[in-house]
C-alpha cells in the first residue's frame, strides 16, 4: 500500500502494513519524504521515528505503532551513474526494480538481489538482504560503497568502509534504527545481457541436495532449492543459474505486465488441502534440465503476481527464515521433520547455503551454513507453537532467525543469535524505534 | 530526440513526465522556483538518459521574466518541440472567500500566468510551424463547485483560452493539448484521503506522452474521467446548485 504523498505537512495515517499483513497497531503519522536535503520532520505520537520503504519486510521491522513512519518512496532520484565502472549513486527510496530498468540495458546488474525487486535501496541496506549468489558474492552490504546517514539531531554522516566505519557497520543490517539513510552508492556487476541460463535438477533427499549444491557452488553464480515441506524425506528441485552471454538475449522475452490479486480472500487459499495438491504436482512437473530465461522470471517469479501476500487471507502469514551453521546438518533434518509432521507450511519453501564472505553489518543475518525459509498461514496458536519448537532447534544448533522476516521471535533468541548486539546498541538513534525493536528489547 | 521545455518542473506530474522524456533520450529545460530541487531533478534526468538538461529558477507569476527565460531555453535547446506548462497551486477555497487578494493571487497562479506563458509560446511555435504546447488543466475547470471554484475558474479560463489557441494554431501545424487530470496523489493533494479514483503521477505522465504522440487536443487522465465529467456537466444547474460538491 503506498504512503500518502506530501512533502509539506503531516499526513493522515492510512495504516501502512508489512508484507505479512498480520494485524498491527498503526503509526500515529506517515510522512512522505520528498527531498534528500530536507531536515527530518518532527515526530508525532510517541515521539519516535522509523524509515518505511516499500513495505516488503514481512513482520514488524518496518512498523512503528503510535510513532511516525518516514516514507522514503518519494526519495526516488538517481544522483550519478558511471557506466564505465558500474558505480551508481541514488536516493534511498529508489526501488531495485528502477535500478534494473536503468542499468540492465547499459550492461550492469545488481550485485546481490533478494527474491523481489520491489524493495528500496534503503530497505536492502537496513536488512542487509541476500540472494542466490551469497555463496560467492556475500550480502547486499558487501557492495555498498557508502551512504549518507541523517540522524535525528540533524547531523549528516558520510559512511563507508573508510569513513565512519563504525556507523557503516551498524547501519548495514541495522533495521533502520541508526538514522535515515538518505542516499547510497552501490557497486554494480557487469552483465552481457538480460538472459540467464538455468539448470534444474530434482533431488530426493538432503544428502542429494548437499551433493548437488557442493558441486554447483563451484561452477554457478546462483544456486537455490525449492523443497517440498510436506514430504517425510525432504525432496525438491535444485536450480542453478548464471548470466548468459549477449547472444542469448535474442532467445528471451521481457515479461508482460504484472497481474495482481485484486482483493484479500476471506480465508487463506494456502491450507493443508491446497498444499497436498500443489506440492507433489510441483515436484513431479517436467522441468527442462537446461533452459535460457529472462532475468525477471528467474529472480522474481512472485513479482509477476502483485499482492500475492493476499492469498493468505485476512489473518496474514508468517515467514520463518533461519540459518544454521554448516556443522548442524542434523538440526536441519530435525526442523524439516517437525514442519512436515505439523502439516503446516506453504509451497513457498526455499533452501540455500550461505558462503564465507562476511558482511560489514553488525546485525547482518547470513553466516556460513544453510538457510531455510518457509511461509506459514497464520493459524494462531498452532502456528506459534510450531515456531517455538523450531526456535529450540535453531538455538541449540547455534543458528539465528532473520529479522526482516520475523514477527514473533523471542528477544532471548535474537540476543543469543546476534553476538554483536552490544556493539550495535551505541549506534542507535535515540529517536528511532520500531515494533520489532521494542518487542525484542522489552522481552526478558 | 525532442527538445522539451517544462515550466513547473518540480511538480510531481511534471517530474514523472520528465523522467519518461529523459528515458527516450530527449533534451530538457526545466523551470521552477526551487533551485536545489531543480538541480536534483536535473541530475536524475541525466542518469535516466536525457541528452541534455538545463535549469532556470523563475516564478511563473513573474510575467516580466518570461521572455528572458524563453530566450535562455531556446539558446540551450536550439528551439522547442514540446512546451509543457505544469505549474499550479491548490487554493484554500475557504481562505479565498475571505480574501480578495488571495483569490486574485490564486487566479494568477493557475490562470493568468499560464495564459501569459502560452501567449508567448504560441507565437514562437506558430512562427516555426511545428511543435506542441501542452498545458496541465484540471477536471475542476469543467464546472464551478462550491468546494473549489476559484481553482476551477482559473483552470476553466485556461481551457477556453487553449481552445481558441488550438483553433488558431491548427492551421499552422502546431498541437495544443489540454490535459485534464482527475485526482492525483501528489504533494499538492497531500491533505486529502485517497480512494479508488486516485491516480499516481506516473499514470498521468504516461497519458501525457501518449496524447502528445497521438496529436490529441484534449485528454482526460485517467480516461474514465471523461465519463465522470460528462455526467457532471449534464446535471441541470437548477439541481446542481443544491448539491454539495
Amino acid at each position: 500500500m503506498p504512503c500518502a504523498s506530501g512533502g509539506s505537512g503531516r499526513e493522515r495515517a492510512v495504516g501502512l502494513n508489512a508484507w505479512g499483513a498480520l494485524p498491527a497497531v498503526p503509526a500515529a503519522a506517515e510522512i512522505r519524504l520528498s527531498s534528500r536535503t530536507a531536515a527530518l520532520p518532527a515526530a508525532a505520537g510517541n515521539g519516535t521515528l522509523l524509515p518505511y520503504g516499500n513495505g516488503r519486510s514481512y513482520g514488524d521491522v518496518c512498523l512503528n505503532a503510535g510513532g511516525t513512519l518516514l516514507c522514503t518512496r518519494g526519495l526516488d532520484r538517481f544522483i550519478a551513474f558511471d557506466p564505465d565502472r558500474g558505480v551508481l549513486r541514488c536516493e534511498a527510496g529508489v526501488l531495485l526494480a528502477d535500478i534494473l530498468d536503468l542499468c540492465v540495458p547499459r550492461g550492469w546488474f545488481l550485485p546481490v538481489t533478494p527474491g523481489t525487486r520491489f524493495v528500496t535501496v534503503g530497505g536492502a541496506i537496513a536488512n542487509d538482504v541476500h540472494g542466490k549468489n551469497h555463496h560467492g558474492a556475500g550480502s547486499f552490504g558487501c557492495h555498498v560503497r557508502g551512504f549518507e546517514l541523517l540522524r535525528s539531531d540533524g547531523e549528516r554522516r558520510r559512511c563507508s568502509p573508510r569513513e565512519n566505519p563504525g556507523w557503516f557497520a551498524a547501519t548495514i543490517g541495522g533495521l533502520g534504527l541508526t538514522g535515515l539513510v538518505v542516499e547510497a552508492e552501490l557497486q554494480l556487476r557487469r552483465i552481457a545481457g538480460p538472459a540467464m541460463t538455468v539448470e534444474n535438477t530434482r533431488f530426493a533427499d538432503l544428502d542429494e541436495f548437499f551433493a548437488l549444491n557442493a558441486a554447483a557452488e563451484e561452477r554457478h553464480e546462483y544456486t537455490v532449492a525449492w523443497i517440498d515441506c510436506l514430504a517425510a524425506r525432504p525432496r525438491g528441485w535444485f536450480m542453478a543459474g548464471d548470466h548468459a552471454g549477449a547472444e542469448a538475449a535474442r532467445e528471451v522475452a521481457a515479461p508482460g505486465k504484472a497481474r495482481g490479486l485484486p482483493l484479500t480472500p476471506p480465508v487463506s487459499l494456502v491450507n493443508g488441502l491446497s498444499l497436498r495438491a500443489f506440492n507433489p504436482a510441483y515436484f513431479h512437473r517436467p522441468l527442462p534440465a537446461r533452459a535460457t530465461v529472462h532475468y525477471v522470471p528467474y529472480f522474481y517469479p512472485l513479482d509477476g503476481l502483485l499482492h500475492w501476500n493476499r492469498m493468505y487471507g485476512p489473518r496474514g502469514f508468517y515467514q520463518y527464515q533461519c540459518v544454521l551453521p554448516a556443522t548442524a546438518r542434523a538440526a536441519l533434518d530435525e526442523i524439516l521433520q517437525a514442519i512436515a509432521a505439523s502439516g503446516q507450511g506453504s509451497f513457498l519453501a526455499v533452501l540455500k547455503t550461505f558462503g564465507p564472505r562476511a558482511s560489514p553489518g553488525l546485525l547482518s543475518f547470513p553466516m556460513p551454513g544453510s538457510t531455510l525459509a518457509l511461509d506459514f498461514p497464520n493459524r494462531g496458536e498452532a502456528t506459534r507453537a510450531l515456531f517455538t519448537r523450531l526456535d529450540a532447534i535453531v538455538a541449540a544448533a547455534g543458528g539465528r532467525l532473520y529479522a526482516a522476516k520475523d514477527a514473533r521471535m523471542p528477544g532471548a533468541l535474537f540476543r543469543r543469535g546476534y553476538p554483536a548486539l552490544d556493539e550495535f546498541i551505541p549506534y542507535l538513534d535515540p529517536k528511532f524505534a520500531s515494533d520489532f525493536w521494542r518487542r525484542i528489547m522489552e522481552q526478558e | 530526440m525532442q527538445r522539451i521545455l517544462i515550466v513547473g518542473a518540480t511538480s510531481a506530474i511534471a517530474e514523472a513526465t520528465a523522467r519518461r522524456f529523459a528515458a527516450r533520450g530527449d533534451a530538457l529545460f526545466l523551470v521552477g522556483r526551487n533551485a536545489a530541487r531543480l538541480d536534483e531533478i536535473a541530475a536524475d534526468l541525466r542518469v535516466r538518459g536525457a541528452a541534455r538538461v538545463g535549469c532556470q529558477v523563475m516564478d511563473a507569476t513573474d510575467t516580466a521574466a518570461h521572455a528572458a527565460m524563453l530566450a535562455a531555453a531556446e539558446a540551450l535547446l536550439g528551439g522547442f518541440d514540446v512546451a509543457l506548462i505544469a505549474h499550479g497551486t491548490l487554493p484554500d477555497q475557504r481562505a479565498c472567500e475571505a480574501s480578495v487578494e488571495l483569490t486574485l493571487r490564486e487566479i494568477d497562479n493557475n490562470g493568468l500566468s499560464v495564459i501569459a506563458l502560452a501567449t508567448q509560446l504560441a507565437n514562437r511555435l506558430e512562427a516555426q510551424g511545428h511543435g506542441a504546447l501542452a498545458v496541465i488543466g484540471s477536471v475542476a475547470g469543467e464546472r464551478g463547485r462550491q468546494s473549489n471554484y476559484v481553482y476551477g475558474a482559473a483552470k476553466g479560463m485556461v481551457a477556453l483560452f487553449l481552445q481558441g489557441l488550438r483553433n488558431r494554431l491548427a492551421k499552422k501545424g502546431v498541437q495544443v493539448l489540454t490535459i485534464k487530470p482527475g485526482f492525483v496523489d501528489t504533494p499538492m493533494t497531500a491533505a486529502f484521503p485517497k480512494g479508488a479514483l486516485w491516480a499516481q503521477p506516473d499514470d498521468i505522465a504516461r497519458g501525457i506522452l501518449a496524447a502528445l504522440d497521438g496529436r490529441r487536443d484534449v485528454v482526460y487522465l485517467p480516461g474514465f474521467w471523461r465519463l465522470i465529467m460528462l455526467a457532471i456537466r449534464l446535471i441541470p444547474e437548477r439541481l446542481f446548485k443544491r448539491l454539495s460538491l
